[in-house]
């Protein structure tokens, strides 16, 4: 019993409990560069994945060999590449006034997380967009819509829905990715508990709360998304005195990336 | 060819090929790769196993294996990778000393290699993956070929053996195959513990180059070569898997 004891005395929560608003202001940074990131890479996205499944080889070609680097090499690297990579082009980059931006890791970590999920972002839209079924597409060009019109009123709504699950799990990817933002000196949640553990040494205890908050946060995203999802299938579901129902799980959306 | 460009073209060429003078430290992307590659085979072979006993959790009848399973793939997959590589390189050691030291009576110092480290951290994070893509290949067996099974009078064993094991690939290896090129990419993060891999090899090259963007990019180029192998190959596997297979 006794070393039991001892055992327990060896744990300290107190860096935890002091440090409390350093991991809130960490996680709120977190979520910050995670809905810049979305954002904005979900806006260079649509564009992409219409360049992808374009017929003109000059635009396909290029959009392609940007997917497939930006999704078949590390995000860490890309990271590395963008924040200390910049600093060998050091004078080029002064001169046409981008150093400013590109010697901030915040604006760095925008940078390489946005071109990283518009990539994996616009692989999934373009899996969407060639989803939709001909039929429908035959029919718009029967009422005589034109190839925008019939973009904007039949396609991309129905790739956004049909994407929608991998589209989450893109999201709660990047989510979580957004840790790798604490190596190139960020405060965010990650690098919040790096610091607290270098003056405290509670690194088991920081960890598995750190871990806690991720992991809390993760399945809020999936829980919203799956929310959005049932609320946007609706015309799908079978009427409620036909039974079933209940978003799906929240669990099934994290899939590997 | 030359005689035809003359002009801008040749000094953008040689800048160009400047960019990829590694000013003889060509060699620290050979020493990197090949942890590189061998720490994604050892934690591809740890998260194989994981992802069957994981599997085997998930659909067995007992509820603690449930319940064990179940978060196991809750807890991994919803903590970023970066986070669990800290926690079991720093933190479970530390956690192994208190209990040894406070069981023991006297101070214990445990101390894991980088490269073991690696390893384990990867497989336990992708076996969660696996996981999921191994239950979903049991899932993908016909009913009718278990019952088929047990009505020859084969036990569960024989049937998981004979009848399951060697058509579960077929089904997994999609799922494997994209858990597989997560997986080399998440190898970078092992830089982080020291573990001497690709990139960790390249901020060498860098620092000692003061060339980081020369020596990342390249890096970046062997990471990208590494998946598109791997993508090469993983059709090929599928093509075998599927050999006497119809399709429509």
């Amino acid at each position: 019993m006794e070393s039991l004891d001892a055992f327990f005395e060896s744990w300290g929560l107190e860096p935890i409990w002091n440090n409390l608003p350093r991991f809130m202001s960490g996680t709120l940074l977190t979520i910050e560069i995670t809905a810049l990131s979305v954002a904005l890479g979900l806006v260079l996205a649509v564009p992409l994945a219409l360049a992808r499944v374009s017929v003109n080889p000059g635009l396909r070609v290029p959009v392609y060999c940007y997917i497939l680097y930006f999704r078949g090499t590390p995000l860490l690297v890309q990271l590395f590449l963008i924040y200390y990579g910049s600093g060998q082009f050091r004078d080029a980059l002064e001169s046409v006034g981008l150093w400013t931006f590109l010697r901030e890791p915040y604006f760095c970590a925008i940078l390489a997380l946005t071109l990283n999920t518009a990539a994996y972002t616009a692989e999934i839209l373009r899996g969407a967009i060639q989803a939709v079924p001909l039929g429908e597409i035959e029919a718009a060009r029967a009422c005589g819509m034109s190839r925008p019109l019939l973009y904007r009123r039949i396609i991309l709504p129905k790739a956004a829905r049909l994407a929608l699950p991998a589209y989450s799990n893109e999201v709660v990817f990047l989510f979580q990715a957004t840790s790798l933002v604490s190596i190139i000196t960020l405060m965010d949640l990650t690098g919040v508990g790096r610091v607290i553990i270098s003056r405290s040494f509670r690194t088991f205890e920081v960890w598995i709360f750190v871990g806690l908050i991720y992991l809390a946060i993760t399945y809020l995203i999936a829980w919203i998304f799956s929310k959005v999802e049932y609320r946007l299938m609706g015309h799908l579901r079978a009427s409620p005195d036909h039974k079933s129902g209940g978003p799906a799980s929240s669990d099934a959306a994290i899939a590997v990336r | 060819m030359e005689g035809r460009h003359s002009g801008a073209c040749p000094v953008a060429q040689q800048e160009v090929w400047a960019l990829f003078d590694y000013q003889g430290y060509g060699w620290v992307f050979w020493e990197g790769v090949q942890v590189t590659v061998l720490v994604s085979l050892c934690a591809a072979v740890v998260a194989i196993l994981m992802g069957l006993v994981g599997a085997w959790g998930k659909l067995a009848r007992s509820r603690l294996a449930n319940l064990l399973a179940n978060a196991y793939t809750t807890i991994v997959r919803g903590v970023p990778e970066l986070v669990l590589i800290l926690l079991v390189y720093y933190g479970v050691t530390i956690l192994l000393q208190r209990i040894l030291s406070s069981l023991l009576g006297s101070e214990v110092l445990i101390d894991i290699d980088p490269f073991t480290a690696g390893v384990l951290t990867l497989g336990v994070i992708y076996g969660a993956f696996a996981t999921e893509v191994f239950r979903g290949a049991f899932l993908a067996i016909p009913k009718g070929q278990i019952e088929a099974a047990h009505s020859f009078g084969m036990s569960r064993i024989q049937t998981l053996w004979r009848i399951m094991l060697p058509q579960v690939w077929r089904f997994a290896l999609p799922g494997l195959g994209n858990v597989w090129l997560v997986l080399i990419k998440a190898t970078a993060l092992m830089s982080v513990i020291q573990l001497e891999e690709l990139l960790r090899w390249s901020d060498i090259g860098a620092r000692n180059t003061k060339l980081p963007f020369t020596f990342y990019l390249t890096a970046s180029f062997i990471y990208l070569g590494i998946t598109i192998v791997s993508m090469l190959l993983q059709h090929r596997a599928e093509a075998w898997a599927n050999r006497g297979i119809r399709r429509a």
